[in-house]
């Protein structure tokens, strides 16, 4: 029918499975939480469930992923770069992927975290899991920047969230170093091979709160444009 | 000459029927792309755009139409050229109205995307270039309303782009949208009452016997635009700013009064369309009418008969009432990005052009002048995503709906003039 004309010049908004997608980077985070818990615990079946569940999340975000890209031909018309919301949509994608590869090394390994380290150990997951959830708070926004078409007073609240993040990725880094010298401090005691991976997933756990904040990056990239 | 004084009355009903036909053809179809934007942005119910439709529809074909209707009737073609054989003028306009008629039928069934006024102006230009004499075509008429498809895209975009960026600097990137709205609307609310009121004042109401000076429409306009301001205040007082029963997006609250805003631009959409596409269907109706009434002659001054109007208007309400309240309503669900801090932008851009050019007597396509001022919107960021495609569809539009509406008209045409001589 000729009324097609009008329906199809809208396209498939990106911005809400951009938003469907930081959700789920950010539930793969959060089931770090269980999982760390049960490794701590040297609950092995409950580790396996958790990273389970990290994977099945992980797979999901890969699908909303592939969506997003498929529905961004570059006939589309949009608000803001589309090479810029490609990016960062890879970037959310890096906070599921990450989750997904700590999981799997901490399980593979059957890691058992040194007694001493267990309190710090806790404090930086959950850390890397707050800087997460405060990505996909700014991310959450999108629909209201759209509104005001990237400018304005909504720009300045979005700002906000992402000092906000950038202050948690600092406190984060400043733990991983913490904790990267008590390693130091411990690290003869234990078998060789068991603390070069404790250094790994340490460093692993930072990129987690650092790939949060480089979602925050490339969001400020399209808002200040 | 004998042929019109033999078979008058056949021709005029024939007429009627035809031209009837387009306008249903209209009311069923077009109007749909009008309306479909105010029920996407939920700023009306269905039933609510169909009475705002038949409503302003009516009064648009009725108080505005007539300069386009004037320019399909007599503008294209000369009547110098057939004024020796005016039945040759009435078994063309009798084509050209089969043929667009034929033409949007056929594309509505194979999905093309045609405009009811290319068809319309194909078949004349075509029946005329080839049927009668190719100067009997008035080509600098023909080249200003086909210089006026593009132009109308172009500055209803603008006008919209204008209106979304002053709502988005007053209002929404304030720093208390919902209270900036508040303040603001009435303001818009004048301008949608005042543009459309002054447009059909100046140009479009000689024919009901209202002849304004320019002061004159200036300060019924105003009037106009105060009262719209009064309506719309009464609903504006009623919205309260409440948060969102869903907690998805704060500006929920703004988006309402916007809609009120809505309200009134759908209602200036509506009465646009039916000030340009009615002339479509009863342009040529007219001619033929006039014709005939004149025993024959071709009077150049003839005026419009009203009832030919109210012919068209009939018909798109009809269209409306049988057919068009369903594709309304698909319309409306598949427009879904339009909010109405946009939808008004466009809805008000896009009216104002059409009004414009309806005084002017330019038959332009609506559907095209709401693509171009939502593109203004999206141009101004206000959209998420917008598929460029849609700016070739346009083109093509243009480059098959001209010469199939000729090639068709100028079949009939013959047709016509071998059977009944």
């Amino acid at each position: 029918m000729p009324l097609n004309k009008l329906n199809n010049l809208f396209g498939k908004s990106p911005f809400e499975p951009i938003q469907e997608h930081i959700k789920k980077a950010e539930a793969c985070a959060i089931a770090l939480q269980p999982f760390i818990n049960a490794v701590i615990d040297k609950d092995w079946q409950g580790a396996e469930t958790a990273q389970q569940q990290i994977v099945k999340l992980e797979h999901e975000a890969d699908l909303i992923k592939k969506q997003i890209r498929l529905n961004l031909p570059s006939n589309l018309f949009l608000p803001v770069p589309r090479s810029d919301l490609l990016e960062l949509i890879s970037m959310q994608d890096r906070i599921a992927n990450c989750a997904k590869d700590i999981a799997g090394l901490m399980l593979g390994r059957r890691m058992e975290i040194p007694a001493s380290l267990v309190d710090d150990m806790r404090s930086y997951v959950d850390l890397a899991i707050a800087t997460s959830s405060q990505a996909k708070k700014a991310i959450e926004e999108l629909d209201e920047l759209l509104e005001t078409g990237f400018r304005g007073h909504e720009v300045k609240l979005v700002e906000k969230m992402i000092e906000e993040l950038d202050r948690l990725e600092y406190e984060a880094d400043q733990l991983q170093v913490t904790i990267r010298a008590e390693l130091y401090g411990i690290e003869r005691d234990l078998p060789p091979v068991d603390a070069m991976f404790l250094y790994k997933i340490i460093e692993l756990i930072g990129e987690l709160s650092d790939k949060s904040q480089k979602v925050g990056s490339r969001l400020q990239i399209i808002i200040a444009r | 000459m004998s042929i019109i004084a033999e078979h008058g009355q056949l021709l005029l009903i024939l007429a009627c029927l035809f031209g009837f036909f387009m306008a249903w053809g209209v009311g069923a179809n077009d109007v749909a792309n009008a309306m479909g934007t105010s029920v996407g942005a939920k700023a009306l119910t269905i039933k609510q755009a169909i009475l705002i439709a038949m409503l302003f529809e009516f009064c648009g074909a009725y108080l505005a139409g007539g300069e386009v209707t004037q320019t399909i009737r007599k503008g294209i073609l000369d009547p110098a050229y057939v004024a020796d054989s005016p039945e040759l003028l009435v078994y063309g306009m009798l084509s050209a109205l089969l043929a667009a008629g034929t033409w949007l039928l056929v594309a509505s069934l194979m999905g093309w995307p045609v405009s009811t006024t290319h068809s319309i102006v194909g078949a004349l230009v075509g029946f005329a270039a080839v049927g009668i004499d190719v100067d009997a075509v008035a080509w600098g008429k023909v080249g200003q309303i086909v210089a006026s498809w593009v132009v109308s895209p172009v500055l209803a975009g603008t006008i919209s782009f204008g209106l979304f960026i002053s709502a988005q600097s007053l209002i929404l990137r304030a720093e208390k949208p919902f209270e900036a709205a508040k303040r603001y609307i009435p303001y818009y609310l004048f301008l949608v009452g005042f543009m459309i009121s002054m447009v059909t004042m100046v140009k479009g109401l000689k024919h009901i016997g209202l002849g304004l000076t320019f002061g004159q429409s200036l300060m019924y306009a105003a009037v106009a635009g105060l009262i719209i301001t009064f309506i719309g205040n009464l609903f504006l007082r009623r919205i309260k700013d409440e948060p969102d029963p869903t907690g998805h997006s704060r500006f929920a609250s703004v988006e309402r009064v916007f809609a009120v805003l809505m309200v009134f631009t759908a209602c200036a959409m509506a009465f646009a369309h039916g000030s340009n596409d009615v002339a479509n269907a009863i342009g040529p109706v007219a001619a033929v009418v006039s014709v005939i009434q004149s025993g024959g002659e071709i009077a150049a001054k003839a005026a419009l008969p009203w009832w030919v109007l109210l012919l068209g208007a009939g018909g798109i309400v009809f269209g409306l009432a049988t057919y068009g309240f369903k594709v309304i309503a698909t319309v409306g669900t598949k427009i879904t990005e339009l909010t109405p801090s946009r939808g008004f932008a466009a809805e008000l851009g896009a009216a104002s052009t059409v009004v414009l050019a309806s005084a002017t007597g330019l038959p332009i396509s609506t559907t095209h002048t709401l693509v171009g001022a939502v593109l203004g919107v999206g141009l101004a960021r206000g959209i998420a995503a917008l598929n460029l495609r849609v700016i070739r569809n346009i083109f093509m539009s243009w480059i098959v709906t001209l010469p199939a509406g000729a090639g068709l008209a100028i079949i009939f045409f013959f047709i016509f003039k071998a059977t009944l001589g």
